[in-house]
């Protein structure tokens, strides 16, 4: 039982802590979006800066702690605390771990919308994290 | 915006969270939940020297409780407490913490193990926030008051007076609060309660 339990552990963490790229994401984000639907057209970094920098209802949205220049450092809308800029090109390690990417998506959409974001959204918004330079 | 999201979350929601939290754990997979079990049970075996488990687990700790702030010492709360925060991370004080089970239960295992429980406490008292404790509030009255000035956003904001702080090291400006001159850092206290 406990060498099973150990085997599933370790499967567990090869898919979930497994070091990926904007690029894979994206491509993930992608298929699951056609499986929603399979009409989806594709991303759109317009979509996803007018989603990042737009109230949904609640006390938060993503600029309330990552500012409106995600190419630069945030500040944590309670504690304070610095919050490294979430623009790859800033910050080469975002969106190369999928276990942390996934972890982000789930808590902060749920803050932001009160629900988790679908893949269209999660794309629209890293493709116009990707558009942003230095 | 930030008085109404710091602003204290009624005991009650904070019931309806931790329910909530249960119900969530109990309708994932039981896989996820044996493994929680295996990961809890490893750092119980540490004693004395820290075993590589129970340094990754402080690693752990520190990587995942020190994301959005410092990592709270384990001390400074009893360990019902940390029971009942870790038991409700989906709604903490007003934000998604949410951790898969396995590195939750390894987190609450360290935190158990270095919690402390006074014999002072009640036995079924589980304070959720530090800066309510009696101790705290007495240490830091003028700050709790709001008549200090100083660089902290809030009660919470440990190291803009305790550099030590992340690394648990509190002591060497306790005499501060009495001490510390008004208006030397320029700011005031935002007293969110």
């Amino acid at each position: 039982m406990r060498s099973i339990l150990m085997a599933m552990s370790l499967a567990g963490l090869a898919t979930s802590a497994g070091a990926t790229d904007p690029a894979a994401l994206l491509a993930e984000f992608q298929a699951e979006a056609v499986r929603a639907d399979p009409g989806f057209g594709g991303f759109s970094a317009v979509r996803g800066a007018a989603f990042f920098s737009q109230p949904h209802g609640g006390d938060w949205q993503c600029t309330s702690c990552h500012t409106d220049q995600p190419i630069q450092s945030g500040r944590h809308a309670v504690t304070g605390k610095a919050i490294a800029p979430l623009a790859p090109a800033a910050n080469p390690q975002r969106f190369t771990d999928a276990a942390k990417v996934a972890k982000w998506f789930r808590r902060n959409c749920r803050d932001v919308l009160d629900r988790e974001c679908t893949a269209a959204e999660k794309g629209d918004v890293l493709t116009y994290l990707r558009s942003l330079a230095p | 915006m930030n008085t109404t999201i710091t602003s204290l979350l009624p005991s009650r929601c904070i019931r309806t969270a931790l329910i909530a939290a249960l119900l969530a754990l109990s309708s994932s997979s039981p896989a996820l939940f044996a493994l929680a079990g295996l990961a809890a049970s490893l750092p119980a075996h540490a004693t004395g020297v820290p075993t590589a488990t129970a340094m990754d687990a402080r690693a752990v700790w520190q990587s995942e409780c020190g994301g959005c702030h410092i990592a709270y010492t384990p001390g400074l709360l009893p360990r019902r407490s940390w029971q009942a925060l870790m038991g409700s991370l989906d709604r903490h004080f007003g934000t998604d913490a949410s951790l898969d089970p396995a590195t939750s239960a390894t987190i609450l295992a360290y935190l158990e193990t270095q919690s402390r429980d006074t014999a002072s406490r009640t036995a079924d008292a589980a304070p959720l926030r530090i800066t309510e404790l009696a101790w705290f509030r007495r240490e830091h009255r003028r700050a709790a008051e709001g008549t200090r000035s100083g660089p902290a956003r809030s009660l919470s904001d440990c190291t803009a007076c305790h550099r030590g702080a992340a690394a648990g090291v509190f002591e060497e400006e306790d005499e501060d609060e009495g001490a510390r001159s008004e208006g030397r850092h320029g700011h005031h206290w935002e007293n969110h309660e």
